[in-house]
């Protein structure tokens, strides 16, 4: 050929930088001159036709209108979540849900009915990716296979993985996850400036994300992270979407709610509203269905009256941030903003008035994650050399211990990679299996946090209780997900288990966790205090049970015996109460009414021992 | 110690906090999984797995007290979970005014408050003083200095329980 042909050094495939956003999606991709979005805005929607066709994006959004019970829309909402997380979140969705069987229980992941096609969220989620890939493909002219992907900076172990797991489904090897508000930091090139503390806040349309983080020479470096996988655009609507229900309701004297196509049309009518609410000082929610017409005025005064809880929900977990950090707020440099919703005026005021400082507004929020997501496609492909991401997970990684507590392995806000080992032994004689049960989350009781899975070690070999060392380490590698492997330190060998992961617990708690561990802690000790006061009950209940079977306890006088009976059922009262200082009292009094008892089993114990000696010398 | 090895440091009490920053920031440009990405697994492997290493090291190692407490760990000394002797008195006096505050009697809020500065002192106090035992063992290593910053620890630790208690109780009762 003798045209000049300019090598770019493409000539390996292209990593594409991709934002499975609530709302929208992008993709974008690292040029020479810096990071470019391919083709337009995807609406994260994805729609069955009649037919049985799939289709996502601009095209499947008209059939929320025309078809919205086979619609399906903010599923990112649904990722990495069980059947019994979601109820009430799906009362707002026109979409059905498969009920779980009863053999699957609330664990179960959930199930989408559209039209005749039966889909999990991380399947709909891959007909956005893909849809994504082949406009990329389009606009580079080769095929794209690998991907960098963002996740809210919150999202957990679940959420992840089934991010990971919907880009597989869409024939894209994921080569990372990254945090939505550190990818918008590399899109910012906040770098320039060699050292400094920044600040992003990402309010998205479901999610809302705080970090802050340390800019050292190209390196950035995430000291902490806060959030809600909860918090968004989508609960703004649906607060106004409900003001103009209840005003149809009066006007038209009818329940239009059980529509599903005109609560959709009126969802539109009310983003439309306000998105000219943060440019104007009123504006109109017109809707007209048939014959009939709906119109309603907002002024700014009133919205920013409904959604000042919301704004306000975002505060906690900012100051939360600052002090994980172990930075004062003066100390931040910059605050930047991420996602649609920081475009409302009153949340840019909220969040200049607690940082203190005017946001960097200058880059289209849509678009700023997709760009940062390109950047780090471009550090993986080895395009970009002078930048390097240290991010952190966001939540704390624990196992199951006695009495149903939390033991945290590795704490939230670590440098991920994180990993931490832990050595197992079997409790009894013969026991061939130990079960380790590891969760997710910042309270101590386990029934406050979220469980991620159950790993069964097994086939160990039947030895005496204490005798078998398994080590077993967790770590949570790059994209903050978990990977556990087990060694038998006996023999060297790596150790199999099974793995059951668990979707058990409901996001609200996950979320709840975070906030409530601030002001719980409280209440924590209170209960774990009850626990442990519990457990020590069933250690010596049974213990005395089992002394009862000894000749020493016939040998006990009447009266004795009369004690220690009504010491038992008195400290089976205490048992279910909520003193822990009352369990402990009866604990001492049973104690104290079984010390002879004791002391004579002991005594026969010793005598058995001596005479044993005796035999054997 | 595999902490410091991995931040390729003589194991020393006394670190320097610019230079531990600047070699965990080296390590982390070269051995990084976002560096090995287009590597064999055996690369990704190894690169995470020094770079987990790196992290938690780092970790463990910028905080002076985990610092201590790691160096103590891996020299075979334990850190001890009892109330420091010397403090026997001042702590049950504490809880009784504890107790009457929980109890509502106000007046104890004045006792608990200087008691929480009194302890803040000392935290301060057993701060500096570590300082100075870590030089005097990185300088001449002597069992009896390690036993001192043991017993500072212990102490430390203690103090710093009794801060957040008495802190948490202030507060709740100021929330009502």
């Amino acid at each position: 050929m003798s045209t000049l042909q300019i090598d770019f050094g493409h000539a390996k495939p292209r990593i594409v930088g991709i934002d499975l956003g609530t709302t929208n999606s992008l993709v974008a991709v690292m040029d020479l001159t810096g990071p470019r979005i391919l083709s337009g805005i995807v609406p994260s929607v994805v729609s069955v036709t009649k037919s049985g066709e799939v289709i996502a994006g601009a095209e499947a959004r008209e059939m929320l209108i025309t078809h919205p019970e086979r619609t399906v829309y903010s599923v990112k909402r649904l990722m990495g979540r069980g059947v019994g997380d979601v109820q009430d979140e799906l009362k707002l969705f026109p979409f059905h849900v498969v009920p779980a069987s009863d053999a699957e229980g609330s664990e179960s992941v959930l199930k989408l009915q559209l039209g005749d096609k039966i889909m999990t969220p991380p399947e709909v989620s891959a007909y956005i990716l893909r849809k994504l890939k082949e406009d990329a493909e389009d606009v580079l002219g080769a095929e794209v296979t690998q991907a960098v992907i963002t996740v809210p900076a919150y999202f957990n172990d679940a959420q992840r993985q089934a991010t990971k797991d919907a880009g597989r489904i869409a024939g894209l090897e994921v080569l990372r996850l990254v945090n939505e508000p550190t990818a918008a930091a590399l899109a910012y090139g906040l770098d320039k400036r060699k050292e400094g503390l920044v600040a992003v806040y990402d309010l998205g349309g479901g999610t809302f994300d705080i970090s802050i983080l340390r800019l050292h020479d190209g390196i950035f470096e995430v000291l902490a992270t806060n959030g809600d996988t909860h918090l968004g655009g989508d609960d703004i609507d649906n607060l106004l979407l409900n003001i103009a229900l209840e005003d149809i309701q009066s006007e038209w004297g009818e329940d239009v709610s059980g529509n599903a196509s005109l609560v959709q049309m009126l969802r539109r009518a009310v983003i439309q509203a306000k998105e000219a609410l943060s440019f104007a000082p009123a504006a109109m929610i017109d809707l007209e269905y048939g014959p009939r017409q709906y119109q309603r005025e907002i002024d700014v005064e009133l919205f920013n009256r409904l959604i000042e809880p919301i704004v306000e929900r975002t505060l906690g977990p900012c100051r939360n941030c600052i002090k994980d950090a172990g930075i004062t707020v003066e100390q931040i440099n910059e605050t930047v903003m991420v996602g649609g919703s920081t475009r409302i005026p009153l949340v840019r005021s909220a969040v200049e008035r607690l940082f203190r400082k005017r946001p960097h507004t200058e880059l289209n929020p849509d678009e700023v994650v997709a760009l940062g997501a390109a950047v780090q496609a471009g550090i993986l492909g080895g395009e970009v050399e002078d930048k390097l991401l240290l991010d952190v997970t966001p939540l704390s990684l624990g196992i199951e211990t006695m009495g149903g507590l939390m033991s945290k392995l590795i704490h939230r806000n670590s440098t991920i990679p994180a990993s931490e080992t832990e050595l197992f032994t079997t409790a009894v004689d013969g026991q061939t299996n130990v079960l380790i049960h590891v969760l997710q989350g910042e309270r101590e009781l386990v029934k406050d946090c979220r469980s991620l899975a159950r790993f069964d070690l097994k086939d160990i070999d039947p030895m005496i209780a204490g005798m078998a060392r398994i080590q077993v380490r967790f770590l949570i590698d790059a994209n903050g997900i978990l990977n556990v492997t087990a060694k038998d330190l006996r023999t060297g060998k790596e150790h199999s288990m099974d793995v059951k992961p668990s979707y058990g617990l409901t996001d609200d708690q996950v979320e709840a966790m975070i906030l409530e561990s601030y002001d719980k802690a409280e209440e924590d000790f209170k209960e774990r205090q009850i626990r442990e006061a519990r457990v020590e009950a069933d250690a010596i209940l049974g213990a005395v049970d089992k002394a009862k079977e000894d000749d020493a306890y016939q040998a006990l006088a009447q009266e004795d015996r009369t004690a220690i009976d009504r010491s038992i059922n008195e400290l089976r009262l205490a048992y279910h109460s909520d003193d822990h200082l009352l369990i402990r009292d009866q604990i001492e009094k049973l104690n104290q009414a079984t010390m002879a008892l004791a002391e004579a089993i002991m005594n026969e114990a010793v005598g058995k021992a001596l005479k044993g000696t005796n035999i054997n010398d | 110690m595999r902490f410091y090895d991995a931040l390729g440091l003589e194991p020393k009490l006394a670190l320097d906090s610019d230079d531990l920053k600047k070699r965990f920031y080296d390590r982390s440009r070269q051995w990084h999984p976002d560096r090995f990405s287009r590597g064999t697994s055996e690369e990704k492997k190894r690169s995470e797995e020094m770079t987990s290493m790196l992290n938690d090291a780092f970790r463990t190692l910028r905080d002076p007290v985990t610092r201590a407490e790691y160096f103590l760990r891996e020299s075979g000394l334990e850190l001890s979970k009892d109330a420091p002797p010397e403090l026997l008195e001042e702590v049950f006096e504490l809880n009784m005014a504890l107790e009457e505050l929980r109890g509502g009697d106000e007046s104890a809020r004045g006792q608990l408050v200087s008691a929480q500065e009194r302890f803040t002192g000392m935290l301060a106090d057993a701060d500096s003083g570590l300082g100075g035992l870590f030089t005097s063992y990185d300088g001449k290593p002597d069992a009896a200095v390690l036993e001192q910053i043991r017993a500072t620890l212990n102490r430390r630790k203690y103090v710093s329980n009794l801060v957040r208690d008495v802190e948490k109780e202030l507060n709740v009762h100021s929330a009502n």
